[in-house]
């Protein structure tokens, strides 16, 4: 049972990270987008997942029906036919919808408390668990025998106690 | 030491709770602007009165305006247009940019609501407004005698915004240029 309960509890946090591993699989939506290369629909499939909808709250381009996000995918397709790199084409929307449309923003003063707060939660963690095992072990060598003659007095009193 | 870390999570708590207060006051649909400082985009987009005259952004050059983002399917514009009425009859100058509409729709919402633009661009495909980071109309934007983008309101323009926001620096631009 225990063994089920840890596999369960592994299996729910590791499910996120499978949309790393297949990241063209996770967008929703059903517009069909022609290209004269293949290569460039994973581009822009991968471009539309990452890019954020700016009028909608927390939708990304691929899952918006937003008018503003049907005209961002449509720069987004004729800037990968024109060759940008993705670089390109980032800088090109940021620099009128703003950092606001990165759900993977650039590290910079702004962002740097944001990239760096996991590495802090985990060290954190990690000093928890040291301490945690640390102070244990020093709990069982704070133990001492008892002296021959304590010893006789907890049964004195032990004893006392039983009569 | 171990009567300290019991005090953790209530600073911790604590913590998080003034960065949860301070949500609170926060428009979540309020992004930052992308274009304040920047020069407004350059255009060649036709006029709403006239579509054989040819528009360009040198024609906001060389005063204050307000650029504002309206269009006839837009339901809140019909709420900020009174306001835009009364803006203009104060002598400010202001400039539309019919974004996305029916050229017909709206030269007839203008007769019927009054017309405070000195002009208006019209932006049947978007373009310029792609250019602006528009993500919707209304949307009004200030901008200075050298054509920069120095202000922009998402939404309706009404008599609070305008009197919190935009009137001293639209006075204090007027003021640059004298």
């Amino acid at each position: 049972m225990y063994l089920l309960n840890v596999l369960l509890a592994m299996a729910i946090f590791l499910m996120p990270l499978a949309q790393f591993a297949e990241p063209s699989k996770v967008w929703a939506s059903t517009e069909v987008v022609q290209f004269s290369d293949p290569q460039l629909r994973d581009r822009y499939y991968q471009l539309v997942q990452e890019l954020r909808c700016p009028k909608c709250q927390n939708q990304n381009l691929a899952d918006s029906n937003a008018p503003i996000s049907t005209d961002m995918k449509a720069q987004i397709h004729s800037m990968l036919e024109a060759q940008n790199t993705d670089d390109q084409i980032k800088q090109h929307l940021v620099s009128r919808y703003s950092e606001f449309i990165l759900y993977r923003p650039e590290v910079n003063t702004n962002t740097w408390f944001l990239w760096l707060a996991p590495l802090c939660f985990v060290l954190f963690g990690a000093v928890i668990i040291w301490r945690y095992a640390f102070s244990g072990r020093r709990v069982k060598s704070d133990t001492t025998e008892l002296t021959d003659k304590q010893q006789q007095q907890l049964s004195e009193l032990l004893g006392e106690d039983d009569q | 030491m171990n009567r300290i870390a019991l005090f953790v999570p209530l600073v911790v708590f604590a913590i998080l709770s003034l960065f949860l207060l301070k949500g609170l006051d926060r428009d979540p649909t309020e992004l930052p602007s992308a274009l304040v400082g920047e020069p407004f985009p350059s255009f060649t987009l036709p006029s709403l009165a006239n579509d054989q005259e040819i528009l360009s952004e040198r024609d906001l050059d060389s005063q204050v305006v307000l650029v504002n983002v309206w269009a006839t399917w837009c339901f809140a514009c019909r709420i900020e247009h009174p306001m835009l009425n009364q803006l203009a009859a104060e002598g400010i100058a202001i400039i539309g940019l019919n974004y996305k509409d029916q050229d017909q729709q709206a030269i007839q919402w203008l007769k019927q609501k009054g017309n405070p633009y000195v002009f208006n661009i019209v932006d049947a495909q978007g373009s310029l407004g792609f250019d602006l980071g528009v993500t919707g109309a209304p949307e009004t934007y200030l901008v200075d005698a050298q054509g920069i983008i120095r202000y922009r309101r998402v939404g309706v323009v009404d008599q609070r915004v305008w009197d919190d926001e935009m009137s001293s620096l639209y006075q204090q631009l007027v003021g640059e240029m004298e």
